[in-house]
């Protein structure tokens, strides 16, 4: 019945590891962002309809939020994109000294912008349960740094990783490489973010 | 709608997968049987409605006025749906007795074309233990004989194979991850987390910590030292 087994290739020498789409941690991480930017997205509509209940926007004698920590939050986020293709690039490429200064460099980067944040959330000159308009900005802002947080604990490991000898296989190579992809995704979602919490509140009548 | 879209399909399903779950075939008479009866159940129970709906009945209603004329119908349909419940008690009781009393079913007993039915009927855990070749479609009749497989997978350690997106050609040799209680208690720490945040925000913040120390000890790489792959001369 069982039908005899004939041996037809040998599998011993196809890689263990592979970069990119050839990577189930690529198709994860594709899969994340697919999910996540769905999240973004409906948080954007849930702003447009709260702004459209109202007369203006910030609403009645508001302040919109102040520039300054947000701002610097956005050029630190751009400047950071530097050292993350470096990782990523010299992951591809297994020169794991580039890959352990520049994972410290992207942390530290990370320290940085969590620290600007918290000013963030204190520049925003309302609070999540005043009203609509305070309560999506606040779910815009928390949403956004739940990846922020997410992305920095995820670059810790992995340089945790990369200076613990025994476990720099390429495998967790494919991982940083990965990882610099999602970053990519973080600060790309922040930038239209960026225009609704800090400057649609001032265009706005 | 769903008793012939969904559940006909289902009772197929059901009747062909069976030798290959249990090892037995179901009784091929009592099958006939119930074909018959859920078959002709089927039509008595919702042709009627046709003409009922036709004559003013609404849908979904279980009680309505004597001597509009939708009683001798409804009879029918009653009539029917018990036929089919009969056709499904049966179906239930030729399941439970071919689960010990059922003929051998071996690997393959309906001749065919797809790969679990190149595998033993249970399967073992591991389902095949070599990875199979398909060149076609039909693949256990395009190789009637023998299977073609493919060696050279860790036999010391988990291993799967990943292939091309289109051509599903052997790309990577995928480690896979050893038993690990970590996914479930991430998935309790996340249960914590959600549930706590009903009753304060600052659930969010607390209940991420347990989250994140799961999720790292998850994905913490087990081995310290890589054992080489073992080489057969």
């Amino acid at each position: 019945m069982t039908p005899e087994p004939h041996f037809t290739g040998d599998l011993a020498a196809v890689p263990t590891h592979a970069f990119g789409h050839r990577s189930l941690t690529w198709w994860g991480v594709i899969a994340y962002m697919a999910i996540e930017g769905a999240f973004f997205v409906l948080a954007a509509a849930a702003y447009f309809f709260l702004m459209n209940q109202e007369a203006s926007w910030a609403p009645g004698r508001i302040r919109p939020p102040e520039l300054l920590a947000g701002t610097l939050f956005t050029l630190v986020m751009l400047a950071s994109e530097i050292p993350n293709s470096i990782v990523k690039k010299a992951a591809e490429s297994h020169r794991l000294r580039t890959v352990q200064v520049g994972l410290l460099v992207v942390a530290a980067f990370g320290l940085v912008l969590l620290a600007l944040r918290a000013f963030e959330f204190g520049s925003l000159n309302v609070r999540w349960t005043d009203n609509p308009y305070g309560s999506v900005l606040w779910m815009l802002l928390v949403l956004h740094t739940v990846h922020v947080s997410t992305d920095w604990v995820d670059t810790l490991v992995l340089t945790a990783l990369m200076f613990t000898p025994q476990m720099h296989e390429p495998r967790r190579l494919v991982d940083t490489s990965e990882n610099s992809l999602y970053w990519r995704f973080v600060w790309l979602t922040w930038l239209p973010l960026y225009l609704l919490i800090y400057w649609l509140p001032r265009w706005s009548p | 709608m769903l008793i012939g879209g969904a559940v006909f399909p289902l009772l197929g399903a059901l009747t062909y997968w069976y030798p290959k779950i249990t090892g037995r075939m179901m009784s091929e008479g009592l099958g006939k049987i119930t074909f018959l009866l859920v078959f002709v159940g089927f039509h008595t129970t919702f042709f009627p409605m046709h003409i009922t709906g036709m004559a003013g009945m609404p849908r979904r209603v279980y009680t309505y006025a004597p001597g509009l004329g939708w009683d001798t119908l409804n009879l029918i349909s009653t009539v029917g749906a018990f036929t089919i419940a009969l056709a499904v008690l049966l179906f239930l009781v030729n399941a439970a007795r071919s689960l010990k009393r059922g003929r051998r079913a071996g690997d393959n007993p309906w001749d065919a074309a797809s790969l679990e039915w190149a595998t033993g009927s249970p399967p073992p855990p591991y389902n095949f233990p070599h990875v199979p070749v398909v060149s076609s479609r039909t693949p256990l009749w395009t190789e009637r004989e023998r299977l073609p497989v493919l060696t050279g997978l860790r036999v010391d350690d988990r291993e799967t194979l990943l292939t091309t997106v289109v051509e599903a050609m052997p790309d990577v040799r995928e480690p896979s991850p050893e038993p690990s209680v970590w996914p479930l208690l991430s998935a309790l720490a996340v249960t914590i987390l959600f549930v706590a945040s009903i009753f304060t925000p600052w659930a969010i913040v607390w209940g991420s910590i347990p989250v994140t120390i799961a999720l790292i000890l998850w994905f913490w790489p087990r081995k310290l030292e890589p054992r080489p792959e073992p080489v057969i001369e």
